[in-house]
């Protein structure tokens, strides 16, 4: 569609191209939106929440909304709203950590598969099964078991986890793409392989892996909270969302709402990054327009 | 890519084993066995990713020389790699996991005690994700884009977006503290007391199912309106089929194998899920198991565990390709 667009003239049709999907897809609108948000909140966190995520007000201990502590206080007095906003900012960057991890070894263990095909995609895509029939998490525990136990290490282990779903989804992609004429013609030309996989293959190939990406940061997420619940991931006092969730589990007799706040919090990011995954999937794939 | 729905001449119920199936099922087998052996390399290399010397990290702070010795040869640390690998694995594929570094019970003993409270929450969620799910994706594949439609969807979102632990906490305020109808924690052998097992394991069931539901309710919807957007439906609705019927006899006999499909993934995410759903409830499965283990750093029950759940997942997984290729007439 932008083929007749003169090469001055692409950024600004980027731009057109973005504010009409804005305007037409309300909920994937929204998501970006809450998720852009999160982040200018984390960034900010320093300067706007109220305390420091660690200081304990034991007056206040276990306090419900009150307008010295907006959201309540934990068990040791800590406010609630400055630990989410914190939490945030720990939860936030263990998904995009373990995410980009995810990346880095998944796509080019994928697009090698993929491209040189054979007896080394063979044995990749074996080793891939294998990764495959291990219980996500299961297997995350056990390597944080082994690293040794700390949100870095837990991060890190999903993930490991993660690459596989990427290496096989880039693979299939690459099995497409490897035989387009486009390639065929940089292989005529004496294009090194490495640089068609990285000129031709690639680019062609990582539109589905954007999307992927997107849904794997709400699983990453939940793996981060999970791990952190166990306290497997992140050590206190640092908080993340999962490990006030964990707190909040402690004192659920007495002060059940603590649940609430780092709970919806989750749930809210993780839709939102769901939401955006399916609207990218979307507008991305011109096949699936009409449903 | 949309699969040509299956047009079945067969009256229904005839499931032929032919001689072809069978070889099918027999290379499936051959298929599983390297998935298997990369798996217990997986598990044993999991020992490589420790830092520093093995022995010393695993036998943790203040040990004696002793126990260090001992873990060493646990192990065999001090022989070469695939001696090391050998040797468990004849002794893993012997039964003999090992002990605990902990309380030195055999990890097989440990497994046997916990994995019955695992399996017993797992299947029921999988019974819930089926009988919730399926209505829901039906309701909402007979009437596409309505309110129905627009509804389930929405909670299929949520469903796959709660995390599964949080849930259970919002459960167990709300039914066992709140209410007092369910037992908020702990569980009961199902030999010993049925009854009490299944009270146990309804509120971890539920809290794990949310996923499962939404999965379900999806896919089932996806692949309806696919098939009922077709051809050959166009074809019954011109003949004056009354839709109930294209529905029920054509469109749900010609989804059910993709089912299949969701099932064994779904039995795969909820054992991983379920380890923390039983943090929350006490439960002494698998996942508390593990999770103790690797706080512990007892690494012989964290391989134990981690290997004997991906043996499930691998027999989960080749029980659905072969069901698959016996249920569905295309494979031969």
């Amino acid at each position: 569609m932008a083929d007749t667009v003169v090469t001055s003239e692409r950024k600004p049709s980027w731009f057109a191209g973005f504010g009409r999907w804005f305007r037409s897809d309300l909920r994937g609108a929204l998501s970006l939106s809450f998720l852009v948000a999160l982040i200018v909140i984390s960034i900010l966190g320093p300067w706007i929440s109220p305390y420091p995520p660690t200081m304990q007000d034991l007056d206040a201990a276990l306090s419900p909304m009150t307008a010295k502590h907006w959201l309540g206080a934990d068990d040791l007095g800590r406010d609630t709203l400055s630990r989410l906003i914190y939490g945030g900012m720990a939860s936030l960057y263990a998904s995009f950590l373990a995410v980009a991890i995810a990346v880095a070894i998944g796509v080019p263990v994928g697009v090698l598969a993929g491209y040189l095909g054979g007896w080394v995609d063979e044995a990749i895509s074996r080793v891939v099964d294998s990764f495959l029939s291990f219980p996500a998490i299961v297997l995350a525990i056990a390597v944080t078991g082994a690293l040794g136990i700390g949100l870095t290490n837990g991060m890190i282990s999903v993930g490991i986890v993660f690459a596989p779903q990427l290496a096989r989804l880039v693979r299939a992609r690459t099995l497409v793409v490897r035989n387009e004429l486009y390639v065929d013609a940089a292989r005529c030309f004496g294009v090194s392989t490495g640089r068609i996989l990285w000129r031709h293959v690639l680019p062609n190939a990582i539109q589905p892996v954007i999307v992927q990406v997107t849904l794997l940061l709400a699983a990453a997420l939940l793996a981060e909270a999970s791990l952190s619940f166990l306290g497997l991931g992140i050590q206190p006092p640092d908080p993340s969302w999962g490990a006030m969730l964990a707190r909040a589990y402690q004192n659920m007799e007495i002060a059940p709402e603590q649940m609430y706040p780092p709970g919806l919090a989750i749930l809210f990011t993780a839709l939102a990054f769901n939401t955006l995954g399916e609207s990218m999937r979307v507008a991305l794939d011109p096949t699936m327009k009409r449903r | 890519m949309s699969a040509a729905p299956v047009i079945d001449h067969r009256r229904p119920g005839s499931v032929m084993i032919t001689a072809a199936k069978l070889s099918i099922i027999g290379r499936r087998l051959l298929q599983t066995l390297p998935v298997i052996v990369l798996s217990t390399f997986i598990v044993f290399g999991l020992l490589k990713l420790v830092p520093g010397d093995v022995a010393v990290t695993l036998a943790g702070d203040n040990a004696s020389e002793q126990r260090i010795t001992e873990i060493r040869e646990i192990y065999g640390l001090d022989r070469p790699f695939f001696v090391q690998y050998g040797t468990w694995l004849w002794k893993a594929a012997h039964g003999d996991l090992s002990n605990s570094l902990v309380s030195s019970e055999a990890v097989l003993t440990s497994i046997k005690r916990c994995l019955p409270h695992t399996l017993l929450i797992v299947s029921l969620a999988l019974l819930l994700a089926l009988i919730i799910g399926i209505p829901l994706g039906i309701a909402a594949a007979s009437r596409p884009s309505s309110w129905v439609d627009s509804f389930v969807m929405a909670v299929a979102s949520l469903g796959v977006a709660v995390p599964n632990f949080w849930l259970g906490m919002l459960l167990v305020a709300f039914f066992a503290l709140e209410m007092n109808w369910l037992p908020a924690t702990g569980a009961v052998a199902f030999a010993q007391d049925p009854w009490g097992a299944l009270r146990h394991a309804l509120l971890p069931a539920v809290a794990l199912a949310s996923g499962g539901i939404a999965e379900v309710a999806r896919q089932l919807r996806s692949s309806l309106v696919e098939i009922l957007s077709s051809q050959q439906v166009r074809t019954l609705h011109a003949k004056g089929l009354p839709p109930s019927s294209i529905l029920w006899r054509h469109g749900l006999k010609n989804v059910s194998v993709n089912l299949l499909t969701v099932v064994s993934l779904l039995a795969n995410r909820m054992l991983a899920a379920t380890v923390v759903v039983e943090a929350v409830f006490a439960i002494p499965g698998m996942g508390s198991l593990i999770v103790n283990a690797a706080m512990n750093r007892d690494f012989p029950v964290v391989q134990g565990v981690v290997f004997a759940m991906v043996l499930i997942v691998v027999g989960l997984n080749l029980l659905t390709d072969i069901l698959y290729s016996v249920l569905d007439p295309r494979i031969s």
